[in-house]
């Protein structure tokens, strides 16, 4: 009986279902989720390069794949995720020498890697379709 | 064994070994996917160059490119680094969210990946360098 007791009077921590995440937790869990998404796209590099490997007919198979509609779309996030994991990875290593882990500080380079990472995806695809 | 400062010297071996964690390779685990995220900025911020460069090559032009010995080299250390720091990571995911047989297999399964991917990319790379043209 003092069991359910304890177990019922246990005060809770803010649950993940109903808790809205802080801006700060939301790009530390989407740097997780990123670098699985590009763990799992290095299969797709190596099917790139298998098939290349392989000679002009597979080569020309996954040229024609990359540049259909889907293929541009998975570049396209591709893309996004690399220089995102990339710019909150740059921010990482500065938390590691202990610099910038005050909460407002935090905050504040949440929107300079999401404005780096934008820039950087946004200049790359700029150049891919303007560049002949 | 390093020398100990003072302050170790005074610890008991409990001390000592609190914050050693199970693994022992706590700090070197961190260490490496620090070195490999570094190494990963310059290798990566490559290869989209080059893809940007080479999005409409030819089977012969992308080839040639490949075979251009300071392309194959870089490409094999880009396979070599964000695979290792990807194991890295994965390795940490499956360990913080992970438990039982599962984690176990999962963490088997890690490093079987990424080294099936990394040989295939290497093997790939290395036929078409010393191939291409012929």
């Amino acid at each position: 009986m003092s069991e359910t007791i304890k177990k019922t009077q246990r005060p809770l921590s803010p649950h993940l279902q109903v808790y809205r995440l802080p801006l700060t937790a939301l790009l530390s869990i989407s740097h997780r989720a990123c670098g699985v998404g590009l763990s799992v796209g290095t299969a797709l590099v190596a099917a790139f390069l298998i098939a290349a490997a392989g000679g002009e007919g597979s080569y020309n198979m996954v040229m024609g794949l990359a540049s259909s509609l889907l293929g541009q779309i998975i570049l396209f996030l591709w893309s996004a995720a690399l220089y995102f994991h990339m710019c909150n990875g740059i921010r990482h290593m500065f938390w590691d020498t202990g610099k910038f882990l005050e909460k407002d500080v935090a905050m504040r380079t949440n929107y300079i890697v999401i404005m780096f990472a934008f820039i950087l995806t946004a200049s790359t695809w700029a150049c891919a379709y303007l560049t002949g | 064994m390093p020398s100990h400062s003072e302050e170790d010297r005074l610890k008991s071996p409990l001390a000592k070994a609190r914050g050693l964690g199970s693994g022992h390779h706590g700090a070197e685990h961190w260490l490496h996917q620090k070195i490999t995220a570094l190494a990963n900025i310059p290798l990566v911020l490559w290869l989209v160059w080059s893809i940007v460069k080479l999005k409409a090559a030819s089977y012969a032009q992308f080839t040639a490119w490949l075979a251009y010995p300071l392309n194959a080299i870089l490409m094999i250390l880009l396979i070599i680094s964000v695979l290792y720091h990807a194991r890295l990571g994965s390795q940490v995911i499956a360990e913080d969210y992970l438990s039982g047989w599962f984690r176990m297999s999962k963490l088997i399964g890690i490093r079987l990946f990424f080294f099936a991917i990394g040989v295939a990319c290497i093997f790939s790379v290395l036929k078409i360098a010393f191939t291409a043209g012929m």
